[in-house]
């Protein structure tokens, strides 16, 4: 398409078109009546001036017969700018006035008429044009008076000449100011599309300009840009994960491989080749579980995991997971401990249990003995006299369901707490731990999906993890 | 103390016919050879029509069904079975791990679900609980194995004349064992059915849980009867069947 071809077809230069038209059809329609109205008036003032002098010479002959008229006429018609005057015999021959020549008949119909003349006096041979009334008198004689319409035409022609400047001007200044627009429109989304091309040609980077005016264009290339802002972290957030995925899945399975190689080279006997496959199966578990973990985060944060949310109460939940571990750390030298009230979710109650099995897990792990403080209770019974060793919590606090856990272990410093939320970061450098580094993810996925978030913070001395979920559910907020 | 055998090892008391729907023909394969090495016998079929011909014609103990299959897909095969009136339990196998698909899958009729990759131990120790739940309700109201006796209407368990007292989660846990004695039950079958948690834990919590309760049934008896099976779970019987 050619320039000229792009610039017609904007849409700021068809509205200049459509503006156009309507601006001059407004300035004809206004030029015109302001035109049929003067020429209204100059008629009827004309009219009126004709019919009273008529009246008056009328009179004049009646009352000083045709010699009165004659004198009347004559004086008039000698004054400056006077109007026209024709006085005939019932024969037709002139009598009195300053007219020498009209259209031929004009004076055998009696009453209004157009007609071009010629003043007695005049030696140039230009026909002027006049409004005359014909009057009949009595004794057959005749009488004309009319105005020359001169002025009401020299009027017309000022208004036509108005006319066509004022539409030449709109039409000018329309196509300038349209042209001038939609160039200025079409070099905007002209660099906004070579901009979204090079986005789309991969580099994320670009951004869409942003003009100074704040207008519709301004605000639409505000909001795209956001847009861009908000894929572009995804897609540094997706890459993350993939480079993390490769990192951490194929460590595992590398290993997975050498053991098999090793056991093929090495192994002599059954047990051992059993032995070998038993590591290989472990493994391989190992890498599913990490698997599975990585899609329930994929699927709690796209939201798909919406559909099974119901009503229950976060303090059931809370024992629930309490129950399932307490042997579990027990075994550990660890006591675990529950202190909920009941506070009821509207969650996906499968997901929730996991993001806490998923915190107390970690809590047994990390955590230490919370030290004995004096009279402790052998016999374990006395288990609120002492501080337990990780303790699980759940109330409401405001409109927020807290469901926390908190172990003496290690702890995270501040500094890396927000980094200890990410896939596949394991703080501990050396790894001696088991684990897929998921499980924090997993948790603060869960606590999105439902509209809340995942709070790290001093358990003091050890660390306090915090589901905070919104009791009302994520549903209710979004409508 | 603890004996010891291998999934493989087990030798079922009963012969099952399963059929298996699965379109991946080494899976399918390996599933028919593996289920006729423990003593089972297994159809196949390779897509949706002609599973849906086999299970409506062949009288099968329990049908095995992969969810995603060519022609028709395994939760309308089993939805249309349940159309017809015929109930034979049904194990969804499927891709689609997540706990949602699950829900899915079992509100379509099938009877249990069960995630790929998954070990054969587990889907053979699912198999023979569903196809026992088939063959007849086991809702008598003592369970005996051994010198082991549960009551479940008194919440009482006995072992010879010694009474021994359970937390209500440890009886649930014997509870289901001993209702499916003499057969595998995998620590996610415990998981599901005892606790009602379908993810999988990172731990092994399941172990300790069967570690107090052997201690509280087991200990200090010549003959024990909560076995590990390794490489699959655990198993309640009578030692010397």
């Amino acid at each position: 398409m050619t320039a000229f071809g792009k610039l017609i077809r904007t849409t700021a230069f068809r509205l200049t078109l459509v503006y156009l038209l309507l601006f001059a059809l407004f300035a004809a329609s206004l030029l015109g009546y302001f035109a049929w109205n003067t020429r209204r008036m100059i008629t009827e003032q004309i009219t009126d001036t004709v019919n009273s002098e008529l009246s008056e010479l009328s009179e004049q002959y009646t009352k000083g017969g045709l010699r009165g008229l004659v004198a009347a006429v004559e004086g008039r018609a000698l004054r400056p700018g006077a109007n026209l005057y024709l006085v005939t015999t019932p024969q037709g021959q002139g009598v009195a006035g300053n007219v020498s020549s009209l259209e031929p008949g004009v004076m055998d119909h009696p009453g209004w008429a157009e007609t071009f003349y010629k003043r007695l006096e005049e030696t140039d041979t230009k026909n002027h044009y006049a409004l005359v009334k014909v009057s009949q008198l009595s004794g057959g004689f005749r009488i004309l008076v009319g105005r020359d319409l001169e002025e009401r035409r020299r009027l017309f022609g000022i208004v036509a000449k108005a006319a066509q400047w004022s539409v030449l001007i709109v039409v000018v200044l329309g196509l300038g100011g349209g042209v001038f627009v939609a160039r200025r429109v079409l070099r905007r989304i002209d660099a906004m599309t070579g901009t979204t091309q090079r986005i789309m040609a991969g580099d994320l980077s670009e951004r869409l300009p942003v003009g100074r005016s704040g207008d519709e264009i301004d605000r639409l290339a505000e909001n795209l840009n956001a847009m861009l802002e908000r894929i572009e972290a995804l897609m540094v957030g997706l890459k993350e994960v993939s480079d993390n995925i490769a990192h951490d899945l194929k460590t595992p399975l590398t290993r997975l491989r050498n053991r098999a190689e090793e056991a093929l080279a090495k192994a002599g006997n059954e047990g051992e080749y059993r032995a070998a496959l038993e590591r290989t199966i472990d493994e391989s578990d190992g890498l599913i579980r990490t698997f599975n973990a990585l899609l329930m985060i994929a699927r709690a944060e796209s939201g798909q995991a919406r559909d099974n949310m119901i009503v229950f109460d976060a303090a059931e939940v809370a024992h629930g997971i309490h129950e399932l571990y307490e042997p579990l750390a027990e075994d550990k030298g660890l006591t675990l401990d529950v202190a909920a009230d009941a506070a009821t979710i509207h969650g996906n109650r499968e997901l929730i249990s996991q993001a806490l099995a998923n915190l107390v897990e970690n809590a047994i792990k990390y955590g230490q003995p919370a030290g004995a403080p004096a009279g402790k209770d052998p016999v374990g019974s006395g288990a609120a006299a002492r501080n337990p060793d990780i303790l699980i919590e759940a109330h409401r606090e405001g409109d927020n369901v807290l469901l926390s856990v908190t172990d003496h272990g290690p702890g995270i410093p501040e500094a890396d707490r927000q980094r200890a939320v990410e896939r596949f970061v394991r703080l501990e450098a050396s790894r001696t731990q088991p684990g897929s580094g998921l499980g924090l993810s997993l948790a603060s996925a869960v606590a999105t999906l439902h509209g809340g978030d995942l709070r790290l913070a001093d358990g003091q001395p050890g660390l306090r993890v915090t589901l905070v979920i919104p009791s009302r559910g994520v549903e209710q907020k979004t409508v | 103390m603890v004996t010891q055998s291998s999934a493989a090892q087990i030798q079922t008391e009963s012969q099952m016919r399963l059929l298996i729907v699965e379109d991946d023909r080494e899976s399918a394969d390996y599933l028919v050879k593996a289920f006729r090495e423990v003593g089972h016998v297994a159809d196949h079929a390779s897509d949706g029509e002609e599973g849906l011909a086999l299970a409506e014609s062949g009288e099968y103990d329990v049908l095995v069904i992969d969810r995603m299959l060519p022609k028709r897909d395994g939760l309308s095969i089993i939805g249309t079975l349940r159309g017809k009136g015929n109930h034979t339990p049904a194990l969804i196998l499927s891709a689609l791990g997540q706990v949602d698909d699950r829900i899915k899958g079992l509100r379509a009729g099938g009877d249990d679900y069960l995630p790929k990759p998954y070990s054969f131990a587990e889907l053979l120790a699912r198999v023979e609980v569903l196809s026992r739940r088939h063959g007849g309700p086991s809702e008598e109201t003592t369970y005996r194995v051994g010198d082991l006796e549960l009551d479940r209407l008194s919440h009482q368990v006995k072992r010879g004349a010694a009474e021994i007292t359970l937390q209500p989660r440890e009886f649930r846990l014997l509870e289901y064992l001993m209702k499916h004695a003499g057969q595998v039950v995998t620590r996610t079958m415990l998981l599901e059915n005892v606790w009602d948690y379908h993810f999988d834990p990172q731990t092994n919590v399941i172990d300790v849980h069967i570690s107090r309760l052997r201690s509280k049934i087991d200990k200090g008896q010549d003959k024990p009867l909560l076995h590990t099976i390794r490489g699959a779970g655990y198993m309640i019987r009578d030692g010397i069947r």
